[in-house]
């Protein structure tokens, strides 16, 4: 690039008087041909890979796709029709919905707490933050398997609490159990992520803040909730906006671990959306169902967007 | 920048991107060139592949115009769903492995070419061999749409050592003594998880999901999933409430099956005996413990036998569709039917005989096969296929599950399931 052109993309050239004849090739166009010849692995992958899949599921949705007879069928609205009279899209939602805040929930706290405890300057910690985000990097569907065999009714978990003298459920063939099995195997594999991040937003809160509070009489409990927890809202609001993306998104571990079970309690959205398209073979209301899920991560992403003016510090 | 211009740019990357994703599929339609076929199968088991593959090579010697021949294994878990996967997506194999419980689905959809042409065409083929039984389930409209390439009894695989070391009666001698009923077989597979630790009997790919295998153990009740005409709900008919309670009590009083979530390998040695088909008999290592085959034991109903059936057809779509129903053909000859029989039991009158069976079937001796595979074949019952299958069988398996507990209402369950499935069967 010659030394001229030092402009930005996006600022506007000043206009040229005159009007006399120019080579098309100016430096500007120049410039911009460069930017898009940059940008352009990328925007042909996203293009390819997600933008027209995504356009391609609205256009799904409004078909009857039968794979095996190779038909395709438009059917209008009868997809979105067919939700409603769905008997399975309540009990799918519910269990949606109990994944979701079990997970934000557990896994949040979780990392919060790691973090802190972590962040004390402690012999062995650095032993710790590796332990715990280690998961972070392991395959998804092996720690999913492994677990599977720990759950087992004559599994690890169980030969454990019997050395102590419990007899443990029968992990992921109870309702209630299976969820929170599935529940702390997505919490354990992922908190090490949230922890880091935590953590790193933890060290950015200066030290005074914490000197001037004790100097008046502040709780370490007060300290947290008054300097920590304000300071940190931007991080907070980050993990919390990922984490719940991502429940909404599970999928290998249900199928790993319950297949949807036990009866349909682990059966979330993208579980159920999966059973439609790809073992029932009805692909038009699968693709149905994924924009109902594009539509709840929307909206609920929108919602914490709208809702950090409330709660996070540095914004206003 | 100008936003005349950049829409533009933009606009013309798009069209490029178009352009380009457009050539990707459906450049292979009208190829003439050599053929490359390639052949789904749910087994990944190196003595299944090594002989398919002989085959194959066999076969391209005297037909140059095919330049491979490929057998892809897919996990049988999820065969079925793979399989249909790969046909949305545009990747059709040219010869699918079909199982039972999907056959209604593939028949009925026109995914399959006829085969009966190419068949009875083939040089020294002998069609009328084929036993009309074995062709029903993959025929319609007077079509046949797959060849019925393994029509597998389910048996009794026995670990012998570990019944005796549990001072357990053996299922042969069982058997000479006129007493191999269920009542016989779960008290031995009960006493011998007490005796030694390991499981008793094992319904071989059931794991309180895979439901249709029970098949094997309620139709010595006379029970059945749904009537012959597919219409009407059979779970909650008196003799499957019987086979239910039975089987419940086994699992969870008797302990003679393991319970849910406690998985046990009979070909690891785990279990003292296990309920599957005859393929499977390659899963016995040499050096292994001792093992018999029996056939299932007698339910209240007397001797029954039930067999799981899979059958090979040409995708219509496969752009060498031609050569694929040819390869069929040449696979399924008598010759090669023979060859194969010692892991998929063919659908050959002339070669479902203890003696023929025995000549390619080294682990099994030729009693055992007369009674569990050659008698099995003529009387069994198939595993319930329906319309739909994979629906009905979701919503099977999910209101089943309150079933797998100690203290589950056997009959209320069952009454459940029918609830749940009725109006899918009605359809």
């Amino acid at each position: 690039m010659s030394q001229t052109d030092t402009r930005v993309g996006g600022v506007e050239a000043p206009p040229t008087l005159g009007g006399g004849r120019r080579p098309y090739w100016t430096s500007r166009r120049r410039d911009q041909l460069t930017g898009y010849l940059f940008i352009a692995p990328q925007l042909l992958g996203s293009v390819v890979f997600v933008i027209l899949p995504l356009l391609l599921v609205v256009w799904y949705s409004l078909h009857e796709w039968n794979v095996l007879a190779g038909t395709f069928d438009f059917v209008g609205a009868d997809n979105y029709a067919a939700l409603a009279d769905d008997p399975n899209l309540g009990s799918v939602l519910r269990a949606t919905g109990l994944f979701s805040v079990g997970l934000v929930v557990l896994n949040l706290g979780l990392a919060l707490l790691l973090a802190v405890l972590l962040n004390q300057k402690l012999r062995g910690t650095i032993v710790f933050r590796t332990l715990f985000f280690s998961p972070v990097v392991v395959s998804l569907v092996a720690w999913t398997i492994v677990w599977g065999f720990l759950l087992q009714d004559n599994g690890g978990l169980n030969g454990l609490l019997d050395t102590v003298g419990v007899d443990g459920p029968n992990w992921l063939r109870g309702e209630g159990s299976a969820m929170l099995s599935v529940i702390v195997v997505q919490v354990f594999k992922n908190v090490g992520l949230n922890m880091v991040l935590f953590l790193a937003a933890l060290q950015g809160v200066p030290a005074e803040l914490y000197e001037a509070a004790e100097v008046d009489g502040a709780s370490r409990l007060r300290q947290f909730w008054r300097i920590t927890v304000p300071l940190i809202s931007p991080t907070i609001l980050l993990t919390s906006i990922i984490t719940v993306v991502g429940s909404l998104q599970v999928f290998a571990q249900i199928a790993v671990l319950t297949q949807g079970g036990p009866g349909t309690s682990t059966t979330v959205l993208v579980y159920y959306l999966y059973q439609q398209a790809f073992q029932f073979h009805h692909f038009g209301y699968g693709a149905t169902l994924s924009i109902v899920l594009f539509g709840i991560v929307l909206a609920l992403t929108v919602l914490q967007w709208q809702m950090r003016k409330r709660w996070v510090f540095h914004e206003s | 920048m100008k936003p005349g211009k950049s829409l533009r740019l933009t606009a013309a990357a798009l069209a490029g991107v178009l352009a380009l994703s457009a050539c990707g599929g459906g450049d292979q339609a009208g190829d003439d060139g050599p053929a490359s076929l390639r052949m789904t199968v749910w087994s990944a088991n190196e003595a299944h592949l090594k002989l398919l593959n002989e085959i194959a090579d066999e076969y391209r010697k005297s037909h140059p115009d095919v330049s491979a021949i490929k057998f892809d294994p897919l996990p049988f878990e999820n065969y079925t769903t793979t399989l249909t996967t790969q046909i949305a997506g545009g990747n059709a194999p040219d010869l699918a492995w079909v199982f039972e419980n999907s056959a209604p689905d593939f028949v009925s959809s026109g995914a399959l070419l006829p085969l009966d042409d190419t068949l009875k065409k083939a040089e020294g083929y002998q069609y009328e061999d084929l036993s009309p039984a074995t062709l029903k389930l993959w025929q319609d409209g007077g079509k046949l749409y797959a060849y019925p390439f393994s029509t597998s009894p389910f048996g009794v695989f026995v670990n012998t050592d570990l019944l005796k070391k549990a001072g357990q009666k053996t299922p042969a001698e069982l058997i000479a003594a006129g007493q191999w009923t269920w009542d016989a077989a779960l008290a031995a597979a009960g006493a011998t998880q007490r005796a030694t630790g390991k499981a008793g009997l094992v319904i071989r790919d059931f794991d309180y999901k895979g439901w249709d295998n029970l098949s094997t153990f309620w139709a010595g009740w006379g029970a059945q999933a749904w009537s012959e005409d597919g219409k009407s709900c059979g779970f909650a008919a008196p003799e499957m409430v019987e086979a239910m309670t039975t089987l419940h009590k086994a699992i969870f009083t008797d302990k003679a099956l393991p319970g849910p979530g406690t998985t046990a390998d009979f070909f690891a040695g785990d279990a003292a005996m296990t309920i599957t088909q005859i393929s499977r008999a390659s899963l016995l290592k040499d050096d292994g413990f001792a093992w018999d085959l029996v056939p299932l034991p007698a339910g209240p109903k007397g001797p029954y036998a039930v067999v799981g059936q899979a059958g090979i057809g040409v995708l219509k779509k496969s752009p060498h569709a031609d050569a694929a129903a040819d390869f069929l053909a040449f696979l399924t000859n008598p010759t090669n039917s023979a060859k194969l029989a010692q892991f998929f039991p063919p659908p050959r009158q002339s070669q479902l005989t203890a003696e023929t069976l025995g000549k390619t079937n080294p682990k099994l001796k030729p009693e055992q096969l007369q009674k569990v595979v050659v008698d099995g074949i003529t009387s069994g019952v198939v595993k319930p296929s329906h319309a739909g299958q994979a629906e009905l069988s979701q919503q099977v398996r999910a209101s089943l599950d309150p079933l797998w507990k100690p203290d589950a209402d056997v009959k209320a369950v069952l009454d459940g399931v029918c609830a749940k499935i009725q109006p899918l069967l009605a359809k």
